[in-house]
């Protein structure tokens, strides 16, 4: 076996050093489970960080890594909260973490019929496109109230024990180590998947679809293929929010859902995977102080933020976190670039 | 049916008068504003409060309330907006997102989040007997006033100077540009005008459309219809989208009332995937 040209080897090698795991991740999900034991009492909040960092995650792939702007990413989510809760109410799919599974296929499914909207069209058309299925969804949903509870929320929900051992207690304990472990093994695939080859064309058709193209790159497939994946890990996150409160309503589909994302993964900025799990730490932190002085105008908030936000520019306010993340990719850089210079190719 | 198909013509004249500047802005600056409810908003609670609590006649709050929300629009797009043109559009859709929750969050603040209603004059209350069928006076008023409304921005669009100078820096803004147009100054003027005549659209608009402070949200998706299904090249495209949409909603709400504006958001989607660029525009120019 001939071997592989220099081109190849380069962005293997450049493949290699990002996907290598750095001292910062490790001890960010240090932290992550060690929660389990030192911040006992505030497993309830952690819970939801968990989901809604799961669910920033899933926005992430679409948004960071191929560019789609989605302003009705909550149907997935929606979807996959209220499969996970029929199946638990009707007891169709009693174990929760099958379940779980089977409201990730579900969203899959629908990410997978709804993704070939997406493909076409303008960033205004993507975002009506994406934001009209949410809207259908939730009329559906309201539609079917015999089915979904209608308006009142899908009530009478019971959640069995997780594997048949481990109940689900109201002190969100078990809740918490279950929403972590799901997300963290869904972090472990998708950085897997940003890292590979697939993941590399990704991000050269967010960055030119025209010349990723003419560089034998089939653009349509590999959004097809991310906008489902995507959609399964939304309707995951949904299912976790649905199993964890035993609840579902529409308002697991609302606009105000899909555009509070929006925020959520803006804060930790988009295209590192960390993003939505940083950002769903702050702003739940931030929701729970803010809601607590005013209720009732949080949204007020919100928006403020996401006014400040674009007006600094968002690039700034990445570039104000540049340091640490100078820090955290020091070492594998200078292992990169030792490579770089020690490889025979000094002309390209 | 005849019912229908004039209540619809009245609520599709007002969502176009209420879109119409949308339509212009978008193609203009090909810049998404999901806030343009928020002006609507802003002229409707300005006639409440000029009609409701301080006295002053119908007729005269409504050109208070264009002009409120033409002036409101004008100090936000010099200072706010400005920014922002440049930006790709998820900083644009971030950005005016964030105005339509600060200005829900606002309005619920100051005027209470129940719904409000305008006091119309007595004597457009009522309906009247048109050939047997039965047409409510205030939607009269409605189709005649944005009847006149859509002929005048016709003209302003196609014999002024003014209108000359805004189809050219819509179709080329660069060459626009070149010729010695000043863009920016024609695009504040019609965003002023566009948000205008939303807030008179809002004033029209709070019988019928309903008026409290998640109004920007609801109709955020309505006013996007209009624009996208139209086409942003010309205003007979909006404004035969929003009479179709008008008489569609009414007649969807009428007939299958279970399915809500299922129908409208299917419609739309299916729209969308098979004309991306409007149901009305030109052949793309760019």
């Amino acid at each position: 076996m001939p071997p592989p040209p220099i081109a190849v080897r380069i962005a293997t090698d450049w493949l290699h050093a990002r996907a290598r795991w750095q001292p910062l991740e490790v001890l960010f999900w240090l932290a992550a489970f060690a929660a389990i034991w030192l911040l006992r009492d505030r497993h309830l909040i952690l819970t939801e960080i968990a989901w809604l960092g799961l669910f920033a995650l899933s926005l992430d792939l679409i948004l960071g890594y191929a560019g789609i702007i989605s302003l009705g990413h909550a149907a997935f989510f929606g979807v996959g909260a209220y499969t996970a809760a029929l199946l638990a109410k009707y007891n169709i799919v009693g174990e929760p973490v099958l379940a779980m599974l089977v409201a990730g296929v579900a969203a899959a499914v629908l990410g997978f019929a709804t993704s070939f909207l997406v493909l076409r069209g303008s960033d205004l058309t993507r975002l009506m496109v994406t934001l009209g299925v949410a809207l259908v969804l939730r009329e559906l949903a309201n539609r079917y109230g015999w089915l979904t509870g209608g308006a009142d929320g899908l009530q009478g929900v019971t959640i069995k024990p997780l594997l048949g051992v481990f109940d689900l207690d109201m002190f969100g304990h078990t809740g918490y180590v279950y929403c972590l472990t799901v997300l963290f093994i869904l972090f472990v695939i998708a950085r897997r998947l940003v890292n590979s080859p697939f993941g590399l064309s990704l991000m050269s058709v967010k960055g030119n679809p025209l010349r990723a193209s003419a560089i034998g790159i089939s653009v349509d497939a590999r959004l097809v293929a991310i906008y489902t994946v995507a959609a399964a890990y939304a309707g995951i996150a949904g299912a976790l929010l649905a199993q964890t409160t035993a609840f579902a309503s529409l308002e697991v589909f609302s606009f105000d859902r899909s555009a509070d994302l929006l925020l959520v993964l803006i804060i930790g900025g988009a295209g590192y995977l960390y993003g939505g799990l940083i950002g769903a730490i702050i702003f739940k932190f931030m929701q729970d102080y803010l809601s607590e002085l005013t209720p009732q105008y949080w949204p007020f908030w919100i928006g403020l933020v996401l006014v400040v936000i674009v007006l600094v520019g968002r690039e700034r306010i990445s570039s104000w976190t540049a340091p640490i993340r100078r820090l955290v990719g020091h070492l594998s850089w200078r292992m990169m670039i030792r490579r770089f210079t020690l490889s025979p190719d000094k002309g390209h | 049916m005849l019912t229908i198909i004039s209540d619809g013509i009245a609520y599709g004249m007002l969502l176009f008068v209420l879109a119409s500047g949308l339509s212009v802005t978008l193609g203009l600056m090909n810049f998404i504003n999901l806030a343009h409810g928020s002006f609507a908003m802003a002229g409707g609670y300005i006639t409440v409060i000029l009609v409701n609590r301080l006295g002053v006649p119908f007729f005269a709050g409504l050109p208070i309330a264009f002009l409120a929300s033409a002036a409101i629009g004008f100090l936000f797009e010099r200072t706010l907006y400005a920014h922002v043109y440049r930006k790709p559009h998820l900083d644009q859709v971030l950005f005016t997102i964030g105005l339509v929750f600060m200005s829900v969050a606002a309005t619920d603040y100051v005027m209470g989040s129940s719904q409000v209603f305008v006091q119309i004059p007595h004597y457009l209350q009522g309906q009247f007997e048109f050939a047997g069928v039965g047409i409510g006076r205030y939607r009269l008023l409605i189709i005649v006033l944005c009847g006149l409304l859509t002929i005048a921005l016709q003209f302003i669009l196609a014999k002024t100077r003014f209108g000359s100078r805004l189809r050219a820096a819509v179709d080329d803004t660069r060459v626009a540009r070149g010729l010695g147009i000043n863009v920016n100054w024609v695009f504040s003027l019609t965003f002023a005008f566009g948000s205008g005549l939303a807030g008179l659209g809002g004033a029209l608009g709070a019988e019928i459309l309903g008026l409290d402070p998640t109004f920007p949200l609801k109709y955020m998706i309505y006013f996007l219809i209009v624009v996208t299904v139209g086409g942003t090249s010309s205003i007979t495209g909006p404004f035969f989208a929003s009479l179709l949409l008008g008489i569609g909603d009414v007649a969807g709400k009428y007939y299958v009332p279970t399915l809500g504006s299922f129908v409208i958001y299917t419609i739309m989607i299916v729209v969308l995937i098979w004309r991306p660029q409007g149901l009305f525009a030109r052949a793309a120019s760019r």
